[in-house]
Parts: structure tokens; C-alpha cells; sequence
């Protein structure tokens, strides 16, 4: 689809240059083949080291939202099935995982990440065109991040006792793991990487909209040669997922999706002794000082609100704008904004890709709609959209207030709520005035102020100048009621092993 | 000269210290045989109404305690009245303990929440000299406890081996203050260019419910953990044993700890503990009991605002397994911080 957005530089005015929008370059297609990728039009589950018909004879379409098309046919899993792959999993860790010598475990976790890498190409136009991300994301983020997560807790296998001082850690034994549909691959590699290296068995469960890249990583675990069972990975909707939770064989429950679900999950795991980690929601708030790089600092707003269409827990929603330089700031937004390409998810021009989910779009515009009737006021960016699929022009509010929902729920979409402020004092309490305390963002020059700033965050991850970056190393998780647990780093390691 | 002054002032008051402190302890200690004695008699005053002092009379009228609770540094009353007699093994009544309510916890949870940030802003080598402080105002008041726990069933062998260990507890953990963020905090090698490190933080405000059993070691093994790693709690006393957590606040209340960073009260876990595990501004719950049912219960409503929820059920708080950094880690959230780094060589700042 022809995507076309024209710019020049214009006559500066109040002394400074703006961009014009109606004249200039045409951006001609640039998809990515889908030529040589492997896609099957039924999938079973995996379980065992095969791929089994569901006992409950069901299948569901997992479809391209950017193109409502169906890909193919995902199987149901019901608590049979369920049953089944916890039985497999516990089977395969008393049977081999848990006696195997960590330094060949690490082998086979040393190979899965070889594999995707191998695979990357394919993986990324798979996950683009499962979830609706842009090319550009997938590509150089959502797959290299998989691989490099393998590779990074592969050599943890056998350093285990290094970790925890004075400690000698042990495996928990089957983990169950529930993974959402903004990042599947990526959030696959973050629950089964860790697991396998401290030595324990995984139940996976993808979310129901994008399981295709979890099914295609069973096909390269199949091509690693890992113990049949030591991870199964079984398809369906929240029932799937309830069962697998519910499940009384089963030692770790991994989970990261809604606060609403992960509460369901802390509630159903009470009195038993599943350890579980929970990554929630996230209401972050990205706060620009009026000594920051502004141009910097509107990249990194813009990155961190659109990136991944806004489908990201750790997304910066709330702006908050030093009041002198607000006016300043918020005409560079909307210059910048107007720039974003949003349509084909395949397109390796594409900024914006398709909302993951047509009740996904159904939910970012319910939040539009409150957002003017509570009296914000909207800006749209006045790109042209697909006329199929799921698609939602980049949105900012302004003229928002602390009480106003867009402030205080999560949309999971591309909408932005901009905020001023005056004071430190008064930016700190109204970034922190919030149930969730998943990451942050801070913009300025100031040395003192990013780590006055960086430690009154109430919130697992604050970046400092920058925004939405990731790394194996580098630890990930909430405070409050964003979840807890860590993913990502050494400390990661804690949330499978007894210690 | 100068030396030989200073020297001089030294050794004046150092005589000084040693002949004023005979009397003292010769004083204490006649004053502890003679608490004893009367504690007894106080038994006795309880169910004959006072009668016995005609039968035992005594040079002077003893001054009882009263025991209440501690919010916010202050020695209230619990807001609604209500009482429950401690008694020991026996059946002897040892005092009118407050039975705290729901509200009581509710203005501690407050009291605690404003004490949170300032507790959490000071240098941890700080808090450390404050746990020390504690410690140090414990091993002064050693024989009260000692006392206490024996009118509580201890023998004085293990009374005296409790408050040694409590005091030697205190003392770990104010150790622990400057040192565990190095152990669990990293420098994170990330392979883009940026700085990136995560260190520990206090969660914020921790209600828990102490040991039933070693009612003053228990309590110091939850409390000092928490407040070590910067956190602020409210902690609810051994339910049977309630004596020695009363007069462990007037050991925090003279040691520096800012009012609220400790809170006590008094009563019973199975009132309190559900209000503990689904107040909204509570971030962490610890529970100690063997309750299966209503660590369950805690554990669900706990998930109300995602707590983090612990259940420290099956430690023996004598061993080794008492005490560890882990503990303190059991509070903590891992805070990670990135910043670009700017790669001259390398063409520019990577914003």
C-alpha cells in the first residue's frame, strides 16, 4: 500500500525553522518479501517434543490484522491438554533436565539462540505479520533481543552458584508461563531462557492473537535436540491459561499481561506453594526539563508512546512538559508526529504498524472518546490510514488533568496525555500519583536532577535521556502494581530457583 | 601541656563514670529483685482487687507499666478502648494489653507512609548507626526483657540467651545497612551504548505479624530487615506474649529511629491480619503465622494492590536461618537506570 508523506523546510518562523507537510518526497513501497517464509495452515500444540491434535478437537484463526486475512489454524488446548504438557514437563525434568550437567544444558540454550538467529528473517516477518508491528521493529529489535536472551542466560547455567552469595541454588521444577501479544517472541525467549537455565521445564502459553512465532520457536526447539518435554508450548485463550495456573503440578507460574489478570493470578495461587513473578501494566510518565535536548527528547517521547503502536507496558503515556518550554515542545510533537507512517506492518518504511487486535482498536478508541469527553483536547496526526485492518493515527491529548482516565488507565495504544509542570517537587508527585511503577523517563542536561529524578521514581526501570530500550542484561520488572519479580539480568535468575 | 591536660580530663572522667555507675547498677539491680517480687504480688493484686497489699506490705507502692501501643513515635492508647489480659502459662494475669483495631492500624499505616520517604532519603550508613543505636539501648534495658520474657514462661537460661541473641541481631543488621545494595546492585553490560545499573530500593511501607513464640527475638528478626533496607513497617505483636514488644518501642523510641518508621501494635492476628493484607497503601505483607488458612487469606487479598506478600511460616529464628541479607532483600524492588553514553570516537551522541 502506498503510504505518502511529503515534507520541506519552510519559512522560519518566530525566528525558527518549521516543517511544512504539503509538499515534497513520496515514499514509494518497500515490503518485505514474504516469499521465503514456512508457514503451515494448521498448528497443533507441542507437547512432548511433538506437535499433538488438541483432545479438544478445536481450532481457532489466528489472522494478519493489518489485512483481516487468516494465516492459519491454531489448536484449543483444554485442561486435558493442559494436563497433558504438565505431565510431559514434569516428566522430562525428573527424568533428564534436572540431572543433566548444567554445562550441556547451556548447550542446547547456547543452540536455540544460534538457531533464531539463523532464522531471524523469517521470524520477523512472521511476528509482523501475526501481530501487525512494523518490519523495522521485529526486525531489529523483537528477534535479535530473542536470540540475545538465550544467549545471555545460556551461560548462566552452570555460574548458578555465583549468583546468590553464601547460597546453594536449586531448580523450582515446572514452570508454567502466560506471555501477551506486544512483544510474543521476545516475551517467549524472556520466560523460557531463564527457566531453562536454572534448570527447570516449561509450559508455555502464547497469547491467542499472535501464537505463530512460539509455534515456529517449537520448531527450532524440535531442531536444537532438547529433551522431548522439557518445553511444551500449548495455544487457547484465557481458559488455557486459567488451567495451566490452576494446575496442581505445577511449581512456578510466570505471568506478564494485565494488572486486572495478574491479581486474578496472585489471588488463584494463594495457599499453594507456586512461586510466581508478575509483569504487569504501566502508566509511565516521561518528563521533559526545560534544559533537555528538546529535539532528543521529542524522539524519545515519540518512541516511547508509538513504539509498537503504543502496545507496550512500559510505554510513556503521560508526558509531563516544563511549562516554558511547553509551547516549544508540543509543536515539535505535532511536526513530528505528522511525519510518522503508519500502514503496512511489512513495509520496511512503516513507523506505525497495525493495532494487534480489532477489540485492541475497539478498546484505544473507547479511551479517545473518553479522553474529549472529559475535556482533553485530541491531535491526530492527518495521515491517511489503510482502509482494511486495525490501524489508529498517532494521538496526543492535551489540556489533561491528573484525574482524567487517560491519565490513569492504560490504553496500550498510541495515545499520549500531556501534562505541564512547574517544580521538580510537583512533577515527582504527579509521576509518582499513579497505581503503577513500571519504568519512567526523564529529559534533561542536568547531571543532579536525572538522579534527583531517577531515584523518586517509583518504578523498575527509569531511563534517563533515552527511552524503550532493552537488553538481556539489564533487569526489567515493576514496582506497586505493576508486578514484581525481575526479568532480564542476574536478577532474573531469582525468579526460578530456590535459594 | 596540652596533652597531659587533655589526659588529665580523661582520667577525671573516667573515675567519674566508674564511681557513679556502682550505685546505679547496685540500685538496678535491687530494684529488679524487688520488680519481681511485686510482680507477683501485682498477680495477686490483680484478682484479690488489691487486698494484698494489706498481707505483703512494701516500703513504697510500685509504679506499674501500662502497656500501649507505638504510632508515629507516640505511645497512644488503641482508639477503641478494648483490652485483652496477657497471662502466662499459668493463667496469672501479667497486664491490660491494648486490643488493637482496624482503625489503629489504619493511622499507622499513616503514620508510617509520611515517615517512608525520609526514612528511605537517609545515607544508609545512617540507618546503620541508628539500628546499632537500638541495639545499643537494648543491651542497656537487657534485664527488663530478661524479666519479661521470664514472667512470659522463659527460663532466665533462655531468657538471657533470647535478648543476647536480639541484641546480636540488631547489631548484624545495622551492619547490613551500607552493604547489601553492593552484593545485589550491578553494573549491567548492555550491548548498546548507554550506562545501565540496577540497584535495590525499599518497597515502602511493610505490615507484618510477628513470631507468636519468641515474642522479643521474633520481632526484632522481622523489624530490623525491613527498616535496614530503608522500609517503614507496622508490626503486630506475639498475640500471647505481647509484653516485650511494648517496651522494644521504648527501645526504638529512645534510639533515634524517626517516629513512624516503627509502628506496634498489639492484638489479634485474626482480626488484623485481613485489614493488614487489603489496605491499599500497603506494599508489602509478611506474615509469620501457621495459619494456613489465613496466610491463604492474607495471600489473596493481598493480590487487591499486588502486595508482595511473604511468608516467613517455618523459620527458626535462633539458627543461622534467622538472620541473612536475603531478608532484607525480601523488601527490596530493583531499580534499574539507563543513560546514553556519549561515543565521541564513535560518531556522536547516541540520544
Amino acid at each position: 500500500m502506498a503510504i505518502s508523506t511529503k515534507k520541506t523546510t519552510a519559512k522560519p518562523t518566530n525566528g525558527s525553522p518549521k516543517l511544512k507537510f504539503n509538499t515534497g518526497w513520496e515514499y514509494a513501497p518497500a515490503p518485505e518479501s514474504k516469499g521465503h517464509i514456512q508457514l503451515k495452515d494448521r498448528y497443533d500444540l507441542f507437547i512432548g517434543g511433538k506437535f499433538v491434535k488438541p483432545s479438544s478437537g478445536n481450532y481457532f484463526d489466528t489472522i494478519n490484522p493489518a489485512t483481516e486475512e487468516k494465516i492459519a489454524e491454531i489448536a484449543e488446548a483444554n485442561t486435558a491438554d493442559v494436563d497433558k504438557a504438565v505431565k510431559s514437563a514434569r516428566n522430562a525434568y525428573e527424568k533428564w533436565w534436572k540431572k543433566m550437567a548444567p554445562k550441556e544444558r547451556a548447550k542446547y540454550i547456547f543452540r536455540i539462540s544460534r538457531l533464531i538467529q539463523e532464522r531471524a528473517r523469517e521470524l520477523s516477518v512472521i511476528e509482523s505479520m501475526d501481530g501487525g508491528k512494523a518490519i523495522r521493529e521485529s526486525r531489529d529489535i523483537d528477534i535479535p533481543l530473542a536470540a540475545n536472551h538465550f544467549f545471555y542466560y545460556a551461560g548462566w547455567a552452570d555460574k548458578l552458584e555465583y549468583a546468590f552469595p553464601n547460597r546453594v541454588p536449586q531448580s523450582l521444577g515446572v514452570a508454567g508461563q502466560i506471555i501477551p501479544w506486544n512483544f510474543p517472541l521476545l516475551m517467549a525467549a524472556w520466560k523460557i531462557a531463564p527457566a531453562l537455565a536454572t534448570g527447570n521445564t516449561v509450559v508455555l502459553k502464547p497469547a491467542e492473537t499472535t501464537p505463530l512465532t512460539a509455534l515456529k520457536l517449537a520448531e527450532i526447539i524440535q531442531e536444537s535436540g532438547l529433551p522431548e518435554g522439557v518445553v511444551n508450548i500449548i495455544t487457547g485463550f484465557g481458559n488455557t491459561g486459567a488451567d495451566l495456573v490452576y494446575h496442581n503440578d505445577v511449581d512456578k507460574i510466570a505471568f506478564t499481561g494485565s494488572t486486572e489478570v495478574g491479581k486474578i493470578i496472585q489471588r488463584a495461587v494463594a495457599g499453594t506453594n507456586k512461586k510466581v513473578t508478575l509483569e504487569l501494566g504501566g502508566k509511565a510518565a516521561n518528563i521533559i526539563f526545560d534544559d533537555a535536548p528538546l529535539d532528543q527528547a521529542v524522539e524519545g517521547v515519540i518512541n516511547g508512546i508509538f513504539f509498537n503502536q503504543g502496545h507496550v507496558c512500559c510505554a510513556g503515556s503521560r508526558l509531563f512538559v516544563q511549562e516554558s518550554v511547553y509551547n516549544k515542545v508540543l509543536r515539535k510533537l505535532k511536526d513530528r508526529i505528522e511525519t510518522l507512517i503508519v500502514g503496512d506492518p511489512l513495509d520496511k518504511n512503516t513507523d506505525v504498524g497495525a493495532i494487534n487486535s480489532k477489540s485492541q482498536l475497539e478498546t484505544i478508541n473507547k479511551y479517545i472518546g473518553i479522553g474529549k469527553s472529559e475535556g482533553a483536547e485530541m491531535f491526530q496526526s492527518s495521515c491517511p490510514i489503510p482502509k482494511k485492518g486495525f490501524f489508529c493515527r498517532p494521538t496526543l491529548f492535551t489540556n489533561v488533568s491528573q484525574s482524567h482516565r487517560i491519565a490513569q488507565e492504560e490504553i496500550f495504544g498510541p495515545v499520549l496525555a500531556i501534562q505541564t509542570f512547574r517544580t521538580d517537587e510537583e512533577v515527582i508527585e504527579k509521576a509518582n500519583n499513579t497505581p503503577y511503577g513500571l519504568s519512567a523517563g526523564v529529559w534533561t542536561d542536568k547531571g543532579s536532577k536525572i538522579f534527583n529524578l531517577t531515584t523518586k521514581m517509583r518504578a523498575g526501570v527509569v531511563w534517563a535521556n533515552t527511552y524503550n530500550k532493552f537488553d538481556p542484561t539489564s533487569p526489567f520488572g515493576g514496582y506497586k502494581e505493576s508486578g514484581f519479580g525481575r526479568e532480564g539480568g542476574v536478577h532474573g535468575l531469582g525468579a526460578y530457583l530456590k535459594y | 601541656m596540652l596533652k597531659f591536660n587533655l589526659y588529665d580530663i580523661f582520667l577525671n572522667i573516667i573515675e567519674t563514670i566508674f564511681k557513679s555507675q556502682n550505685p546505679p547498677s547496685a540500685i538496678r539491680k535491687y530494684a529488679i529483685s524487688f520488680t519481681m517480687e511485686k510482680t507477683i504480688s501485682k498477680n495477686k493484686s490483680f484478682s484479690t482487687n488489691g487486698t494484698s497489699e494489706k498481707k505483703a506490705p512494701s516500703k513504697r507502692i510500685e509504679v506499674l507499666k501500662t502497656y500501649k501501643i507505638y504510632i508515629g513515635g507516640q505511645f497512644p492508647r488503641t482508639e477503641s478502648g478494648r483490652y485483652y489480659i496477657a497471662k502466662n502459662s499459668k493463667g496469672e494475669q501479667l497486664a491490660n494489653v491494648c486490643l488493637s483495631s482496624r482503625k489503629d492500624f489504619r493511622d499507622a499505616v499513616v503514620a508510617a507512609r509520611s515517615a517512608s520517604k525520609g526514612w528511605a532519603a537517609r545515607a544508609a550508613f545512617n540507618r546503620g548507626q541508628i539500628l546499632y543505636r537500638i541495639a545499643e539501648m537494648l543491651e542497656g534495658r537487657k534485664v527488663q526483657f530478661i524479666e519479661e520474657l521470664m514472667q512470659q514462661d522463659a527460663s532466665k537460661a533462655q531468657a538471657q540467651k533470647e535478648v543476647s541473641l536480639s541484641i546480636d541481631r540488631l547489631v548484624y543488621y545495622a551492619g547490613w545497612c551500607d552493604k547489601y545494595q553492593q552484593l545485589f546492585g550491578t553494573v549491567n553490560p548492555v550491548a548498546s551504548s548507554h550506562f545501565n545499573f540496577s540497584v535495590p530500593e525499599p518497597t515502602g511501607v511493610v505490615a507484618a505479624i510477628a513470631p507468636q513464640d519468641n515474642s522479643l527475638l521474633g520481632l526484632v528478626s522481622i523489624i530490623a530487615p525491613i527498616i535496614a533496607g530503608g522500609n517503614v513497617c507496622i508490626i503486630l505483636a506475639s498475640e500471647s506474649k505481647p509484653l516485650c514488644s511494648v517496651t522494644f518501642a521504648e527501645v526504638i523510641n529512645s534510639s533515634d529511629t524517626p517516629g513512624g518508621v516503627v509502628n506496634i501494635l498489639t492484638g489479634k492476628p485474626s482480626e488484623l491480619a485481613p485489614h493488614f493484607s487489603s489496605h491499599m497503601d500497603v506494599n508489602a505483607i509478611i506474615s509469620t503465622l501457621e495459619d494456613k488458612k489465613l496466610n491463604k487469606e492474607m495471600q489473596e487479598k493481598g493480590a487487591d494492590n499486588v502486595k508482595r506478600v511473604l511468608i516467613y511460616d517455618s523459620i527458626n529464628w535462633f539458627s543461622a536461618a534467622g538472620e541473612s541479607p536475603y531478608f532484607i532483600m525480601d523488601t527490596q524492588e530493583i531499580k534499574t537506570t539507563w543513560h546514553p553514553i556519549e561515543n565521541i570516537g564513535g560518531g556522536g551522541a547516541k540520544y
